[in-house]
């Protein structure tokens, strides 16, 4: 609780410092993350690694070398840590950039249908929102269904998407753009017509009483105080893009991007190639959530929004 | 522009006028409709009939013009010109629809002309309704009901006419008419898949994620380390393609529903943990105070105070997880299923080019969601009814 | 104070109701008023007695439901899109992302002005206001009441013939009130500016106002008005003298009658 903490006496330890912050906090949760992930692959693999013992009539193995066994399988029910970072670090230092084996190079492919989608995405959102906050009409018409949109889940029909535009001939980065598109406008068109709609009734007469127009309104008051709203709903829109670019992999049977890797995985039971791609897709995520946070930073503070 | 919203009418009443859009959309239809009086409805390349040669659809368009003639000539408004402009613009709809079902991929200059003028005069309906202002709240909610409910009507009405009209192959895009007659024709198949998406995968798997969430968050708030240490690493996984975890899931708990639900634990935890957590810390050090003069101890301060304060953000993650608990389960059907299911039968439908079956699970799963949101929201107005964005 | 010179607002029998969802509220009514040019009138009156309803209803903020009124011999819609007044709310509503320089250019950015001119008259009201040097910080880097000097620049930035101020000093402590007082009788003596005025302070009202409008509420309507026979040309000291005390004496006497401490 707050109070608690707040009226704490300074502790002497030498670790005080690391742990008032959350740094040291946070490093101490993965620490655990990482020590439960290690214990959790033991004891999943180990009736495998007991069997392999059994047929191969070895009776009593040690227990450091069951353990040290399960952790080097090379089809595990979970890999160990240190194995996911080995085949990360193979399929991205150990790999020309444009070999089919290169994690490197499906990133590349899935990030270039994630930020082809986002950025028409955003674009679509940003103007959808832009007639919305200013037509009574389609504010009340189009804004529900916007709203209950995002309550259907888009991504069934990305599948849909993708073998129908294949069977009248558009194939490769476009239709999958298109999937992240759809999933990235939401957020963007609902947040910023929050923002558009966001300066104060005092603000919007002080333009009335200068009788600016329309235009003069949205370009000096609507869209500067709508620029919070708008990058912390790309934020939001840029995860939803990744997702459905790498789910928009899946339906053709996959020969290339993360979720193409994701899925051969699972159909060859490479436990170790899932969870790389996996780990990748999350670095992809978060540097192009940190990426826009950034951009944020350096924006808000351009416009002299933030202290 | 908002400020005007909220101000009275002028002092004296003004002529009455219409607006630009309606002006422009008003006198393109009424102009729209005489021309196609010239043009062929029907045409293909052995003949040509003429709007004289389907007299119900002459009929429609006689209405038409009589509606819109004194509606642009501002003789008539308000309610009236709302009611009349909908039911002429929904009959010319019905009309025009079954025409073309008799002649698929046969329409004429003259049939796309009519289209253009039911669709604005549909658009001029909508912006009547919503320029009214009734006296009765009863009145006022069925209008904001029935401006987006002509919006979606009209999606619909145009989807249907444009591809029949246009013959679009079915495998690309069937029409809705379609699709309804397999929604209608498939129950069996349908409520199959939805028990086995649904009531198994995603309320078990939402049910246990959102419970876990809600819990760890609870011990989480105890222990001041573990919330900053939690926090941070909760709100990054939030923003994590988690979905991708579903192959794996179903390599450990098999094809069947458990590891589906699974997936949905997985990505309804977060936002539940993050939430709650975020939720638990909005009481502010007034109302703690407060709770400390009465010597209230932890559980009473948490059940009568912070818990209630965080009920807003706790439901903000019900609804959220309402969401990816369905998509989750969906998607990690794409992985392997038993051979039934909304992902499997999305999945393995769209390989058979049966687009309509397609469409309809996915109108079940879109139905599903919103009610499952729907049910999400009533529980929150009812339970938060003293927040600010709930009451008024 | 009234008779030869041309009248700039004329409102005549002058009444507004708001329509809310528990009944309507009779926030004008009966209003008759007339402000001529180069008047400083003060709207005085309890609280919620309707005082910035009428100053929004001249600047064309809200539409009156019933009598007449006019601005510069127009309607105040014509009024407003020929730009014919300033006006200064209650809060400084700068807006965060401009600094105070960029502020006082607001308007000026929208009416069309050359970038040349743009500066010059930054330049010339913030020195009117005291706040040289301050142009590139940001209003939340400022004082309330800089912040509240820097919305006054704002207003007189398009040199607007007709000032419409809304309680412009409300928030501010007695020294720096009484400055800015100072400051804007200075200019308006300068300037030959009209100048509607809501306070609710009797000493501010009577220091400033050639004409002093004392409004009681529900429904609000004209008390009492109260010409001033005060110079033209004031010091802060006149507030000792006995015509001000008298003058004073009256608005309170006003004001207390409109109060009613019965319900
Ligand atoms: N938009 C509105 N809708 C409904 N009622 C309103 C609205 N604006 C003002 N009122 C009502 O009109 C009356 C007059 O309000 P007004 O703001 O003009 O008072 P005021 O004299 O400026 O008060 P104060 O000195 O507190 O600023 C009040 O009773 C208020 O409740
Ligand atoms: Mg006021």
């Amino acid at each position: 609780m707050t109070i608690e903490a707040l009226t704490a006496p300074p502790s002497r330890s030498p670790f005080a410092g690391l742990m008032q912050g959350t740094a040291g906090p946070v490093l101490v949760v993965v620490a655990a993350i990482i020590a439960v992930w290690y214990l959790a692959a033991v004891m999943l693999n180990a009736p495998f690694q007991r069997d392999m013992y059994k047929r191969g009539g070895i009776e009593d193995a040690p227990l450091a070398q069951l353990v040290a066994d399960t952790l080097s399988q090379d089809r595990p029910v979970l890999p160990a840590p240190h194995q996911v970072a080995v085949e990360l670090w193979d399929t991205t230092a150990n790999k020309a950039v444009t070999s089919k084996r290169s994690l490197v190079y499906h990133g590349g492919i899935t990030l270039s249908s994630t930020l082809l989608g986002f950025v028409l995405g955003t674009a679509l959102g940003i103007g959808l929102a832009i007639l919305v906050v200013h037509s009574r009409v389609l504010d009340k018409s189009l804004m529900p269904w916007v709203i209950s949109s995002q309550t259907i889940p888009i991504l069934a029909i990305a599948p849909m998407i993708i073998v129908v535009l294949n069977a009248i001939g558009i194939s490769g980065l476009l239709p999958k753009a298109m999937i992240s598109t759809y999933l990235s406008f939401f957020p963007v068109t609902v947040g910023m017509v929050k923002g558009l709609r966001s300066p104060e009734a005092i603000q919007m007469d002080l333009m009335k009483t200068y009788s600016a127009s329309p235009a003069q309104a949205l370009w000096k008051l609507r869209l500067p105080s709508a620029m919070p709203y708008l990058f912390a709903s790309m934020k939001v829109g840029v995860a939803a893009s990744l997702v459905g670019a790498i789910v928009g992999e899946l339906p053709t049977g996959a020969v290339a991007g993360l979720g193409a890797r994701l899925l051969s995985g699972s159909y060859y039971g490479q436990t170790v190639q899932i969870w790389s791609a996996l780990i990748a897709a999350a670095v992809l995520a978060a540097t192009l959530v940190a990426l826009i946070g950034v951009a944020e930073r350096l924006a808000l503070k351009r416009m002299g929004m933030r202290r | 522009m908002s400020a005007r919203e909220g101000t009275t009418p002028a002092p004296a009443p003004r002529p009455h006028r219409l607006g630009a859009v309606r002006t422009v959309l008003a006198s393109l239809a009424l102009a729209l409709a005489l021309v196609a009086t010239m043009m062929p409805v029907i045409a293909s390349d052995t003949m040509a009939l003429g709007l004289l040669a389907f007299p119900l659809l002459a009929a429609m368009v006689l209405a038409a013009v009589i509606v819109l003639a004194p509606y642009r000539l501002c003789l008539l408004r308000g309610p009236r010109a709302a009611g009349l402009l909908a039911a002429v613009s929904y009959a010319m709809a019905f009309v025009l629809i079954s025409l073309i079902a008799a002649h698929p991929g046969q329409a004429g200059s003259g049939f796309w002309a009519l289209v253009v003028v039911a669709w604005a005069i549909a658009w001029l309906s909508v912006e009547e309704m919503a320029g009214l202002k009734p006296r009765q709240p009863l009145w006022g909610r069925a209008i904001a009901l029935a401006i987006p409910l002509t919006f979606g009507a009209w999606l619909l009405i145009l989807w249907q006419v444009l591809v029949v009209g246009f013959a679009v192959p079915k495998v690309l895009l069937p029409p809705p008419s379609d699709i309804w007659v397999r929604l209608i024709a498939s129950p069996e198949v349908l409520w199959a898949d939805f028990r086995q998406t649904f009531l198994k995968g995603v309320l078990i798997g939402y049910a246990l994620g959102c419970g876990a969430g809600f819990l760890v968050a609870i011990l989480v708030d105890r222990v001041p380390f573990l919330r900053r240490g939690l926090l941070p690493i909760g709100n990054l996984v939030s923003a994590l393609p988690i979905i991708g975890v579903a192959p794996i899931m179903v390599m450990w708990f098999g094809f069947d529903w458990p590891s589906k639900a699974a997936v949905v634990v997985i990505m309804t935890f977060f936002p539940m943990l993050v939430n709650t957590v975020t939720g638990l810390a909005a009481a502010d050090r007034m109302q703690l105070d407060l709770m400390h003069t009465y010597a209230a101890n932890y559980p009473q301060t948490l059940l009568k105070m912070r818990l209630p304060m965080a009920m807003p953000f706790v439901f903000n993650a019900l609804k959220i997880n309402s969401t990816l608990a369905l998509i989750g389960a969906i998607v990690a059907e794409f992985f392997g299923t038993p051979i039934v299911g909304m992902g499997f039968r999305i999945s393995t439908e769209v390989g058979r080019m049966n687009i309509d079956m397609v469409w309809a699970s996915i109108a079940v799963a879109a139905l599903a969601g919103s009610l499952f949101y729907g049910l999400v929201t009533l529980a929150e107005r009812a339970v938060t009814f003293w927040h600010p964005s709930v009451r008024r | 104070m009234t008779g030869p010179e041309r009248s700039v607002i004329d409102i005549e029998n002058l009444s507004l109701t708001f329509e809310t969802n528990d009944g309507p509220v009779h926030a004008l009514s009966d209003i008759d008023l007339s402000i001529g040019e180069g008047d400083f009138v003060s709207l005085i009156g309890p609280s919620g007695c309707g005082k910035t309803t009428l100053l929004r209803v001249i600047a064309d903020l809200e539409a009156p439901t019933g009598g007449t009124i006019s601005v510069n011999g127009m309607s105040p819609e014509e009024a407003r899109l020929k730009r014919a007044y300033g006006y200064v709310f209650q809060a400084a509503a700068l807006y965060p992302w401009r600094t105070i320089a960029d502020n006082i250019a607001l308007p000026l950015e929208i009416m069309g002005f050359a970038k040349g001119e743009r500066e010059e008259r930054i330049r010339r009201n913030m020195e009117l206001v005291n706040l040289s040097g301050f142009e590139r910080k940001y209003p939340w880097q400022l004082s309330g009441g800089m912040q509240q000097r820097a919305s006054i620049a704002r207003a007189l930035s398009f040199d607007p013939d007709l000032l419409l101020m809304d309680e412009p000093f409300g928030a501010l402590d007695e020294i720096v009130r009484d400055h800015l007082n100072e400051q804007l009788l200075k200019l308006w003596a300068k300037t030959r500016k009209t100048v509607v005025f809501v306070t609710h302070s009797i000493p501010e009202a009577v220091f400033l106002s050639t004409r002093i409008v004392v409004l009681c509420p529900r429904p609000g309507r004209i008390y009492d008005v109260i010409e001033s026979d005060l110079p033209r040309e004031r010091t802060l000291d006149i507030r000792e003298t006995p015509e001000f005390l008298k003058i004073a004496h009256r608005v309170r006497e006003g004001l207390r009658a409109g109060h009613s401490y019965d319900d």
